[in-house]
């Protein structure tokens, strides 16, 4: 027996130094350029860049496609595969490509491809809604095509950012099981979900969801003036926050996103590390149900509430400074934002208003929130209820995962309910269209209006908005919705979260950053 | 023996079908998967109407029998986040547990044994004040506290160890082991220190407390008066029988384990069974969900199973009324 255990511990040691020994050599395969390990709180939930609209899948898309165009850090459109693009009537967007442009699978990138890439988005349950006002892409030739709009539509460059050509040699015909290569399935296997060929910086070389993504760089990849010397990228998720943050301080990745608020000094004091942050366009809001409270129907109530809440003190309290209190649905630099309209907190003011409307004595009243889908978010509630308390106005509050807490909003269960919103389309208008205007099951639009808050002349200017393409006209009307929503306390604005980044003081990180929050890695410069 | 066996097995069966229904009840109330997997923005419609592709609204007992039909033949469904068979999700995961538990297990018996005698044969010496005085602290510090503040000193602040994950791994068939390479044990070190945590100092006080009670009885003080050699009483004699409800513990405290593995492997970001459940429930990923349960429960049932033979080899007495 003895003999027998010796024989196995012997077996055992040298399968180990076999095994190491072979590891050994497997590292040595040099790969192009630098390799930079990256740490995110999710991996990309797929490799079809069309079966979600989310953050994530965005910036997948950034690493692994390339855009026709795509936003500068100061909000400005720049060309990317789409060279030049011109309106040539009121309908119709003109598109210049960019010839030579491959895709990972060898493939050349023509105006098919863009074509083919709309109609598929314009299948995709999440992005749908999007491209619903476009009627699709003539092609003219190789090189050029044309995006057409069904009625004017001011916002025809932002969606092109959308637009990421994918190979339609590539994903035609049918894989081994027999499905088209080109179905967008969310919970099940499909072709494209194990497979892509974009014509982005880097393809996806392995991956195991959930654990590891790894990203190299494509040999012929078009954008040879980048700086960008990133030729390896390593993806691993990294849910807790805590360790995501030690990851980056023992030194075991490189790079960050998001740095959680509370160790925003410890991760910018650290001799090894550097913080980037900056107001991200995510509202964090309360809506006031009126159909549920009679109270709410009452603007100086909502007011009064609006008056009662210290933005400014959570943001500098809880949110420990990393927020931007807000007093309207959009941030500096939309379209619809307007200077004027700062964050309110006067305590007096919100009694006499309450006096006034005559809920003196206050009432009684439930709220809703998650607890894990916004920054600090259960505090944040917490916060809230004890400063309408102020107001004589109890508030019984409950809190829950986000897993549950979508259909409980759907279904209005309670007075009082927290949301988050960030905006599809980068635009002013979004934050209008889902969050105050009127609740229309047929036209979709409200459809997070839980407050049930409805003013036709919202309404009307929003829509207007829509097929308006001179930007100073639609700011005009844009900033004037903000104005009505503000006067009427519509809803309670707290704050915009803060977007963050963090990684090693060798990485040029200030120049990729931008605030949609789409890092573009392919620019990134390791010194 | 063999009538043993199949009443185990019947018995499993059973805990089985109540895990799964217990399942089922409550997969409503953790939350609507759809959410998770379509962008926020996207109409209801569309949820509904994929709610209707994944049976998700079909009436309770549908779904159920549905459930438990395709389980019979091993599919216990696809997991909506990885678009794969649930099961082979869970086994893919497996090996890392495993080795997380296994390594803890071998840290806490080589550990607690030694400090449970030393402690038991001299009450009194400083030694075994501190060990026991240690092992209340110990015990009273939760498991992911413990591993912050092992990341925060081996990693952080000294950059011995590895902070997250499980390192270099290499593939032996369907298992993929992080035991043979020198990164993977490097990563192993500090979960496994933690997991092994809040099991060691109950160990360290079971094992002392019943090692002095069997040095109390007649047959030890028998011993004594033959004039046996004090190794041999205390390593043959007195420590069997301070094993018998040592292994009784192990084995209900090795379904703890695991459910500390939850709290361990979401801290160091090692890709387990734990983990995966933590990750299913605030996806609402409920087949995977169910498809947990259902393995841990048959690693319940069966290590309580070995557990219970194991007991019979180390004590006759149990041994003979079985066979009556």
């Amino acid at each position: 027996m003895k003999k027998f255990l010796w024989f196995i511990v012997g077996v055992i040691i040298i399968a180990v130094i076999v095994v190491m020994v072979t590891q050994k050599k497997g590292e040595e395969t040099a790969t192009l350029g630098k390799t930079l390990k990256l740490a995110m709180d999710a991996d990309p939930v797929s490799l079809d860049p069309h079966v979600q609209l989310s953050g994530g899948m965005l910036q997948y898309s950034h690493m692994v496609f390339d855009p026709l165009i795509r936003w500068t850090k100061d909000m400005q459109l720049e060309p990317r595969l789409a060279t030049k693009w011109e309106l040539i009537d009121e309908n119709t967007m003109r598109f210049y490509l960019r010839q030579g442009v491959k895709f990972h699978s060898g493939n050349p990138l023509t105006a098919k491809d863009v074509k083919w890439t709309v109609e598929r988005l314009k299948k995709s349950q999440d992005f749908k809604g999007l491209f619903e006002p476009f009627v699709g892409v003539n092609v003219i030739d190789d090189y050029t095509c044309d995006l057409v709009t069904k009625k004017p539509y001011s916002l025809v460059l932002s969606m092109a950012t959308y637009i990421f050509p994918m190979d339609s040699v590539f994903y035609t015909g049918t894989d081994e099981t027999g499905n088209p290569k080109d179905a967008i399935v969310k919970t099940g296997p499909s072709f494209a979900l194990n497979h892509e060929s974009g014509t982005g910086k880097y393809m996806v070389t392995k991956r195991e969801q959930g654990v590891e993504t790894v990203f190299e760089q494509f040999a012929d990849y078009w954008d040879t003036a980048s700086p960008g010397n990133v030729g390896k990228i390593i993806l691993t998720p990294i849910k807790n926050d805590a360790t995501r943050v030690a990851a980056l301080l023992s030194g075991d990745v490189d790079f960050i996103m998001p740095v959680p608020p509370q160790d925003y000094e410890r991760v910018a004091t650290s001799e090894n590390s550097q913080l980037i942050a900056m107001p991200g366009s995510r509202i964090i809001t309360f809506q006031l149900n009126q159909n549920r409270r009679a109270e709410f129907k009452d603007a100086r109530v909502r007011l009064a509430i609006v008056y009662a809440i210290n933005n400014e003190g959570i943001v500098e309290s809880i949110m420990k400074g990393t927020a931007t209190a807000a007093g309207q649905q959009a941030p500096e630099g939309f379209a619809g934002y307007k200077a004027t309209l700062t964050p309110r907190y006067d305590l007096e003011k919100a009694q006499a208003l309450m006096k006034e409307a005559g809920y003196e004595n206050g009432f009684t009243c439930s709220m809703i929130a998650p607890n894990n889908r916004y920054v600090n978010d259960e505090k944040i509630a917490e916060a809230v209820v004890s400063m309408l308390a102020r107001i004589n106005i109890k508030v019984n509050l409950q809190t829950m995962p986000k897993a549950q807490y979508w259909d409980q909003f759907d279904a209005q269960v309670a007075d009082i309910q927290m949301i988050g919103w960030h905006p599809d389309t980068e635009d002013s208008a979004n934050y209008s269209e889902f969050l105050v205007m009127c609740p229309n099951k047929e036209t979709g639009y409200g459809q997070y209006n839980s407050g049930n808050y409805c003013n036709t002349k919202v309404d009307e200017l929003v829509l207007a908005s829509q097929p308006e393409t001179d930007q100073v006209k639609r700011s005009a009307m844009l900033q004037e919705v903000e104005q009505i929503l503000y006067d009427e306390a519509a809803y309670v604005p707290l704050h915009w979260e803060n977007l963050s980044w963090a990684g090693k003081k060798n990485l040029n990180i200030e120049p990729i950053v931008n605030v949609m929050n789409f890092p573009y890695f392919g620019d990134m410069v390791i010194e | 023996m063999f009538a043993f066996t199949v009443r185990r097995i019947a018995q499993g069966i059973f805990v089985m079908l109540v895990i799964s229904f217990l399942c089922f009840t409550i997969q409503h109330q953790i939350g609507d998967p759809v959410r998770d997997i379509v962008g926020i923005s996207v109409s209801t419609a569309e949820r509904e109407a994929l709610r209707d592709k994944m049976g998700l609204n079909d009436p309770f007992l549908t779904q159920y029998v549905r459930f438990l039909g395709k389980a019979v033949h091993g599919d216990v469904g696809m997991s909506f986040f990885f678009k794969k068979p649930a099961l082979s999700v869970i086994l893919a995961k497996a090996p890392a547990t495993l080795e997380l538990v296994f390594i803890s297990s071998i840290i806490i018996i080589f550990v607690s044994i030694p400090l449970g005698i030393y402690c038991a044969i001299n009450p009194r010496k400083i030694l075994s004040r501190i060990i026991m005085g240690l092992s209340i602290v110990g015990v009273s510090i939760p498991v992911f506290l413990t591993a912050i503040i092992l990341i925060y000193i081996f990693s952080v602040e000294l950059h011995w160890l590895p902070s997250y994950g499980r390192g270099q791994l290499v593939q032996i068939g369907p298992w993929r082991t992080g035991l043979l390479t020198l990164d993977g044990w490097k990563h192993l070190i500090l979960p496994s220190i933690a997991l092994s945590s809040i099991m060691l100092p109950l160990f360290i006080r079971l094992i002392r407390s019943q090692m002095m009670e069997v040095l109390e009885t007649d047959y030890i003080k028998f011993a004594w008066a033959k004039g046996l050699h004090r190794k041999r009483i205390w390593f043959v004699h007195a420590f069997k029988n301070t094993l018998l409800p040592v292994i009784t513990v192990g084995g209900v405290q090795l379904g703890t384990m695991i459910a500390f593995t939850i709290l361990t492997e979401t801290v160091f970001q090692w890709q387990g069974l734990g983990f995966l459940f933590i990750e299913a429930v605030e996806r609402a990923d409920t087949t995977l969900l169910v498809a947990y349960l259902m393995v841990v429960g048959v690693i319940f049932v069966v290590v309580n199973t070995l557990v219970d033979i194991v007991y019979g080899l180390v004590n006759p007495m149990v041994r003979i009324q079985g066979s009556k």
